[in-house]
């Protein structure tokens, strides 16, 4: 009697089992192939991608990458004034973006009396919620006017006659160009930097810092010496994310860009980038060159994102070791 | 009190109704093409609606965009602000019309100087927006407005940065003023600008462009420009006279056209009328000869209800009507949508 349960009971048990490991497998598979769509979603991307760019590339070759026109009458294209504008603001950007993120990200962390940090968070996180369009509006009918009126004249005035300087400069004050694209983009990434930094920033342990208060540094000591090392990696990765958001921004950037498919030394000259030429010509583009042109901007710009997300891993890696996290 | 007699009566109502829509749907048409006349379009089917129960849908997804549905028949109409030639009308095997014209306005932002208080030519205008001429004060400005102060001030051509049915049209007549605007910027939805010009998104996005920025030049459709109350160049015509552009210029080159020819697409630029506006154009309408009975009637229907009932609607979103005669020759044309 109490065999049979006994034996019963093993064999229920390895039914139970088997049917555990069967729901594992099936788990296990399910969830690949859930892995492999967006495996196949990008090959795919990229592959349609070169497929309609082809006859570009077929006409132009590599020297599509270094050719500076980009004529629609006369049919001829080349990338370079849109991967100089693309790169250009981008890179401003940053560079307008990291320190202040930076600022702001120490504040929240460092300094903030506490009432203060939540309403301050909140509203960055909102701000970088706010979408790309609605910042392409502010840009061209408040910022650039405000920026032709106040900010250009005295630039110039300061800047105009130092060499080499001075030609970034150069020109009539407008309002839209190079640089403001760069300004407003600056302003949409900075939400996104500052978080991600603020959120490594959290993670460095407190009695990391107390000690180091305890030994007798100033904040900027801690920040220097305990903080930044420690969130290095975080740190990087949330000023790449900043820079793919601003490689690829398309809306923002066709309204205060000033879209001239030309290479002018001046930044308050207006320019083009891969995103906004795409978003500006596509609607009435040509079938045959044209199209195929603009397929390929695409492909230049995935590459570029590609690029950077690889560098940026890269980076990671290495002070990953360094540093023996 | 539910009785049987109400109940009758509703499911009668009901039946009907249920006719009613069936009958609606079968007539349900979709257009698709240029975006310079979806206001009107869409205007148009608001009220073709209200007035006869059937639907039309107009998506405005840009001429090319238009053309190009419509020849891959996923569309019951397209519309195109450049016509197609007579042998692309043959090939495709399709029927084309003019449903409202408009004109391309020069507009521009000199501080101290209003409406038409600035008079350009054509060969002139073409060398500002090859960028040739880059000052106010340039002499050849100031030939045509003696006794006018110009200021010393940088001219920025504002310029559509979207391929557009309005630049078409403008560098085409450009392209004709001078060659060697045809040369250095060419004539098409996108063309070459120079230095000194900044590209807008839309008409809207050029307008802001000459609105904010001192010295800019730009060109905008007329009703855009109306809507915005901007500050018109007076632009000499073929007849000698300086236009400001409005409503009634273009009319009046519409009406020195001559539409009898096949697609119905006469050059409407640089007309010889002595008020006619320079830069005029049409917008146009493309359907099959031969195609599903009912849509092909519900094309020619809502069109042929809309030239009639709907003139006074386009005039107040600042579209020029076609002129009576050119109706009638529209609706002759239509009877070859079957």
């Amino acid at each position: 009697m109490s065999e049979r349960d006994a034996s019963g009971g093993i064999d229920l048990h390895i039914q139970q089992v088997r049917r555990f490991r069967l729901q594992d497998v099936l788990f296990h598979y399910s969830t690949q192939l859930f892995a492999f769509v967006v495996l196949a979603a990008l090959l795919g991307i990229l592959v349609s991608l070169t497929i309609e760019a082809w006859p570009s590339f077929q006409a132009f070759g590599l020297s599509f990458l270094w050719t500076n026109v980009w004529s629609v009458p006369d049919d001829q294209y080349g990338a370079l004034a849109a991967i100089y504008g693309t790169v250009v603001t981008s890179v401003i950007a940053l560079v307008l973006a990291v320190p202040i993120s930076f600022g702001i990200a120490l504040f929240l962390t460092e300094t903030c009396p506490v009432w203060l940090r939540r309403p301050l968070g909140t509203a960055i996180e909102l701000l970088a919620g706010v979408p790309s369009i609605v910042y392409g509006i502010w840009g061209l009918f408040i910022f650039a006017p405000l920026f032709a009126e106040h900010i250009q004249p005295p630039l110039q005035a300061a800047l105009g006659d130092v060499p080499v300087i001075g030609g970034w400069f150069a020109g009539p004050p407008i309002g839209v160009g190079i640089l403001t694209a760069s300004i407003v983009l600056a302003l949409m990434v900075i939400p996104f930097i500052a978080s991600v930094m603020r959120d490594v920033f959290e993670t460095v342990p407190d009695v990391l810092k107390e000690s180091a208060y305890g030994m007798g540094c100033t904040t900027w000591e801690v920040v220097r010496n305990i903080v930044l090392p420690y969130t290095r990696v975080g740190v990087i990765g949330g000023i790449m994310l900043g820079l793919g958001r601003a490689l690829g921004e398309t809306m923002a950037v066709t309204f205060v860009i000033g879209n001239a498919n030309r290479i002018v030394g001046s930044l308050f000259a207006p320019g083009t980038s891969i995103a906004s030429t795409l978003a500006n010509e596509f609607g009435e583009a040509d079938p045959g060159l044209h199209i195929a042109s603009l397929f390929a901007l695409g492909l230049i710009l995935f590459v570029i994102s590609f690029v950077v997300l690889a560098i940026s891993r890269w980076l990671i890696s290495r002070s990953m070791g360094s540093e023996g996290l | 009190m539910f009785t049987f007699k109400n109940l009758a009566k509703a499911s009668l109502a009901a039946a009907m109704g249920l006719a009613f829509s069936i009958n609606a749907l079968a007539a349900d048409i979709t257009g698709a093409g240029a975006t310079f006349p979806y206001a009107v379009y869409t205007k148009w089917a608001e009220a073709y609606q209200a007035a006869t129960g059937n639907k039309v849908n107009y998506q405005g997804i840009g001429s090319s965009g238009g053309v190009k549905q419509i020849k891959a028949k996923t569309v019951d109409f397209a519309g195109s602000d450049a016509p197609l030639s007579e042998d692309d009308l043959d090939a495709a095997k399709l029927v084309q019309v003019p449903t409202v014209m408009g004109g391309v306005t020069i507009v521009m932002n000199l501080p101290g100087f209003d409406s038409g208080m600035i008079k350009l030519d054509g060969p002139t205008t073409a060398d500002i927006f090859r960028g040739a001429i880059t000052k106010w004060n340039a002499p050849e400005i100031a030939r045509l407005n003696p006794g006018v102060k110009l200021p010393d001030l940088a001219i920025t051509v504002a310029h559509r940065s979207d391929g557009s049915g309005t630049t078409f049209v403008f560098s085409n007549y450009l392209a004709k003023q001078s060659l060697a605007f045809k040369r250095d910027v060419g004539a098409g939805n996108t063309v070459n600008w120079p230095a000194n010009a900044v590209g807008g998104k839309g008409n809207p996005g050029v307008a802001a462009n000459v609105q904010k920025i001192k010295g800019a030049i730009g060109y905008v459709d007329i009703a855009d420009a109306m809507k915005n109350k901007m500050t018109f160049v007076a632009l000499k015509n073929k007849a000698g006279n300086f236009i400001v552009p409005s409503q009634d210029a273009v009319a009046d080159a519409a009406a020195g056209a001559n539409f009898k020819v096949r697609g119905m697409a006469p050059d409407l630029l640089d007309q010889a009328h002595k008020n006619a506006w320079p830069i005029t154009s049409a917008t146009y309408m493309l359907a099959y000869e031969k195609g599903d009975p009912a849509k092909q009637k519900g094309v020619v229907d809502f069109f042929a209800w809309s030239l009639k009932n709907g003139q006074k609607m386009a005039e107040d979103l600042g579209f020029v009507p076609l002129p009576p005669a050119v109706v009638k020759m529209v609706e002759a044309e239509m009877k070859n949508i079957k």
